[in-house]
């Protein structure tokens, strides 16, 4: 059994405007020093051993379905998860 | 002529395409739920909008591995117009038979109001009966419709007059290069976010969406019927 915890963001090229709003909230509560914000998304998936490699699996995934290549950026950890 | 109107799980215009086709357009029309996968017996394939399962991960990314998409693709490679309106046109974008994404609306918020449009080009199977630059009166009706595209695909998108719909005057999005609508490289894929069925009757405030159906069905004729 694998955990395997998916990170989904905005490309860097790609304008976040949900990130540029919270940025401005922030900077309304006087923290400045915040230069950027990116508002992603966070899956986390509970993976059976299947014979295939774990690392190909994710990013088939990844690619098909769990992120748009043409705007976002996606990257994994994987975790082996302690059998019962 | 026969038009399906394909039903996702979350779709909210189905009712008013059949409408626009069946009541101000009088043309055959059937809703094919989603888990069909044969669509030889229609003409044209028409994608409404809503929220298809929910939005969920982004809009149109789970209903693209529908099985009906699998014929939705067939028929663009037989060269059937498919029209895809808001969610339907996240869908399209999302199973790749248009180019480029849909980023949430500039000022992050879900927009429903009349907008004006330029036609762009009047010279596709979908645009036919407007004039070049005519300016129209059609709704939008939605959160995501913040056109997104690579700089290189835009340069082809404008090359090959890929832009049908640009809105006019304001940008309601923010999306690149005012873009309201697009056709895909053979023209027969268009993808919009104003909502053409929800303009065919001066009641609703414009018809200026009929032109839009009108022009399939000429299309059509053209090239289908054989006159004596």
């Amino acid at each position: 059994m694998y955990k395997v915890k998916v990170y989904v963001t905005l490309r860097e090229s790609v304008l976040d405007p949900q990130g540029t709003a919270v940025k401005g909230a922030l900077h309304s509560l006087s923290y400045t020093e915040v230069k950027d914000v990116r508002i992603g998304k966070f899956m986390e998936l509970v993976i059976e051993e299947s014979g295939r490699d774990i690392n190909e699996l994710v990013r088939e995934m990844c690619e098909k379905l769990l992120a748009n290549p043409v705007i976002e950026d996606y990257r994994y950890e994987i975790e082996e998860a302690v059998a019962r | 002529m026969k038009f399906a109107v394909i039903v996702f799980p979350g779709s909210n215009c189905d009712v008013d395409m059949y409408h626009a086709i069946a009541d101000e357009l009088g043309e055959e029309v059937e809703y094919v739920w989603h888990d069909e996968d044969n669509l030889d017996r229609f003409d044209a394939i028409l994608l409404p909008g809503g929220f298809s399962y929910g939005d969920y991960l982004r809009s149109g990314a789970i209903a693209r591995f529908s099985k009906v998409m699998a014929a939705v693709k067939q028929a663009a490679e037989a060269g059937k117009p498919v029209l895809g309106v808001c969610n339907g046109f996240q869908i399209l974008l999302e199973a790749g038979l248009l180019p480029g994404a849909m980023r949430r609306n500039q000022g992050l918020k879900f927009i429903c109001r009349p907008v004006r449009l330029t036609v762009e080009n009047n010279e596709t199977m979908f645009t036919s009966a407007y004039e070049k630059g005519e300016v129209i009166t059609i709704p939008i009706a939605h959160g995501e419709g913040n056109y997104y595209c690579d700089e290189q695909t835009l340069k082809r998108l404008i090359e090959n007059r890929q832009i049908v719909f640009r809105y006019h005057g304001e940008n309601p999005n923010g999306s690149l290069a005012d873009i309201a609508g697009i056709v895909n490289e053979r023209g027969n894929v268009l993808g919009m976010m104003p909502h053409p069925e929800r303009a065919v009757d001066a009641l609703l405030g414009s018809a200026d969406g009929l032109k839009l159906f009108r022009s399939i069905v000429n299309y059509w004729r053209e090239t289908h019927v054989v006159t004596a």
